[in-house]
């Protein structure tokens, strides 16, 4: 950075020193933020849970494993829905030219992405309780290792839509990213197989399933339930998701630096 | 009041953090050139700014302010020539808090209140002010807990400037700050900025409001396409449309005898009202007088407004005019400054 190399004489003796890559106080306020919105609370609490119920409750007593199943996959899902929102609110953000005014501060430009990542993660937690309280209830019998190894994966898998998000934030201008982003996601999730065993789908959509970035978060996220543990082939799946979307993001975002 | 702080005091005032000898000046442009595609925005400027002034920066739109502001901001990169701030690169003198803006519009989350606003933005910065402090500075405690869609355009604008002080900045750069506001939250705007500016503060304004230039600088540097055309004190930039208009009712005006009197520039009929534009007024009016039935004889100096319009109208003729120095001043102004 070349503040290093500036003349100290010119700083003027100021204490402190040049750019600032992370501010708690900024994390906290931008989950506060998101977590006012009633839209943005009803998504989190309130329809991974109902979504559940929707597509598994016909399991609940007919099929505990595939109740279980629809029960880890909708955790996936509702962290999905808060991850990828959060990520795109950089759409928004960028219209009403608020990075730009990080850049009259001392903010590093990647600060602003790594704060909008970390609530993102932040606010996945609720919708993966939710759903994970709501099957606790409903019966969905699971050892504690399982409950826990459940719940982070759930939370860990939905930093690769964090990324999409981003990605999909620096790519569409318009305010309303989200209105595209919500039928995308919903069906990336059901040919994914987050809605629907995937055993129970017809075999043309059993074969594209593995080509959608949600297939590999399921995998890795019921892979407790099934105690086949997590094959390194799933797990490349989710790492190379989230370097695409990563990748994708960091070219986006340099154009977007550089332009403004 | 401001023109008691010459653009030659404000020069003697030192930087209050003690500047070392390679930043004399706020900001220093050199050859400053900024092109959109085939479009010159900026066509090559050369200004330096020094620390205390109070620098109006107006022109039309299109002139090249903000493409100007911007690059002194290192919100944008210049094609060529250098932008120094207090001897630092924009981007480092952002990052150390040496300047600060405030921007036309945007820039504001909506569903923040006015005190996260200013709480977000506080903790951004290396040893800020506290916050009440400059909620109260720019007059916006009594909403600090207003949401910002809830606020007017003249409360967003105070915002921003509340924003602006946290680093307690040396430069202050405002883009256009008073669009859209009415004329009192216009005036309680710079009234908040001028008590600020009082502490020796260097402000450089955008606007395109004369009166806004002429009553809160002590410099103004006028540009039109890219480039400087006056350059100097509001006195000083007045009087370089230089002379008076006289104005006669007088029928059946003889338009070339009056255009042959001598230091007459032009002469316009409105109907039986005759409109001269002149250098030496008082022989006109002698000639009047004596010579014509002319009657309700009035004399004006012209103001900023006439100074604007000559240059940085289209027959306006850039680089001709440096104020500075020139020495000539307005003394019989019509417009009183407050």
């Amino acid at each position: 950075m070349s503040a290093t190399t500036a003349p100290t004489s010119a700083l003027g003796g100021r204490a402190g020193h040049g750019p600032v890559s992370f501010s708690p106080t900024y994390l906290a306020l931008d989950v506060r933020r998101s977590l006012r919105n009633r839209r943005t609370l009803i998504f989190l609490v309130v329809i991974p849970p109902a979504f559940f119920l929707l597509f598994g409750g016909g399991y609940r007593h007919s099929d505990p494993d595939a109740f279980a199943y629809v029960m880890v996959s909708m955790a996936v899902y509702g962290a999905m829905i808060a991850t990828t929102s959060t990520g795109a609110q950089v759409s928004v953000e960028r219209s009403q030219g608020w990075t730009r005014q990080l850049r009259l501060t001392p903010l590093r430009p990647f600060g602003y992405v790594l704060t909008k990542v970390a609530s993102a993660l932040v606010l996945g937690v609720v919708p993966v309780v939710m759903v994970l309280v709501a099957g606790g209830f409903l019966g969905v019998d699971l050892s504690l290792a399982q409950w826990l190894k459940v719940a982070a994966l759930s939370w860990v898998c939905s930093l690769v839509f964090a990324a999409f998000g981003l990605f999909v934030g620096y790519l569409v201008p318009a305010e309303n990213a989200m209105q595209f982003i919500g039928p995308l996601l919903g069906l990336m999730s059901f040919f994914g197989g987050l809605f629907e065993p995937l055993n129970m789908m017809p075999q043309a959509l059993q074969n594209l399933a593995p080509w959608m970035p949600t297939y590999g978060v399921g995998l890795v996220a019921r892979s407790p339930l099934t105690g086949s543990g997590l094959t390194l082939l799933h797990v490349g799946d989710l790492v190379l998701w989230t370097v695409i979307f990563s990748f994708g993001t960091a070219l986006l975002f340099r154009r977007d630096t550089s332009r403004v | 009041m401001n023109n008691t702080i010459g653009s030659t005091g404000a020069a003697t005032s030192v930087d209050r953090r003690g500047a070392g000898p390679s930043s004399n000046s706020a900001i220093e442009l050199a050859h400053l050139v900024k092109k959109f595609g085939d479009v010159t925005a900026v066509a090559g400027l050369d200004l330096q700014v020094r620390p205390g002034e109070i620098v109006a920066f107006l022109g039309p739109n299109g002139a090249g302010k903000t493409s100007t502001i911007d690059m002194i901001l290192g919100l944008s990169r210049p094609t060529a020539g250098s932008v120094q701030v207090f001897g630092l690169s924009p981007v480092d003198a952002v990052a150390h808090g040496r300047v600060a803006a405030v921007m036309q519009s945007g820039g504001l989350l909506k569903d923040l209140t006015v005190k996260e606003t200013v709480q977000l933005t506080a903790s951004l910065f290396h040893q800020p002010r506290p916050v009440a402090e400059v909620l109260q500075r720019a007059g916006i405690t009594e909403i600090a807990d207003r949401r910002v869609d809830k606020c007017s355009g003249g409360e967003k604008q105070r915002l921003r400037f509340a924003m602006a002080l946290l680093p307690e900045p040396d430069l202050i750069v405002l883009d256009e700050p008073t669009t859209g506001m009415d004329v009192e939250a216009r005036r309680a705007f710079w009234t908040a900025i001028r008590e600020d500016a009082a502490a020796g503060r260097t402000v450089v304004f955008a606007t395109h409001y004369l009166d806004e230039a002429d009553s809160y600088a002590d410099r103004i540097v006028m540009v039109r396409k890219g480039e400087i055309v006056a350059d100097g004190t509001p006195a000083e930039v007045r009087a370089m449309a230089s002379g008076r208009t006289v104005r006669a009712h007088l029928p059946n005006a003889d338009q070339v005898m009056l255009a042959g009197l001598p230091g007459v520039t032009s002469v316009e009929l409105r109907g039986d009202t005759v409109l001269l534009r002149c250098e030496d007024s008082d022989a006109v009016l002698r000639h009047l007088l004596l010579h014509t039935s002319a009657r309700d004889l009035e004399v004006t100096s012209h103001n900023l407004e006439d100074a604007f319009i000559a240059l940085t109208g289209p027959g306006g003729s850039p680089g001709s005019g440096r104020a500075a120095g020139t020495g000539r001043t307005d003394h019989t102004s019509t417009r009183s400054k407050s």
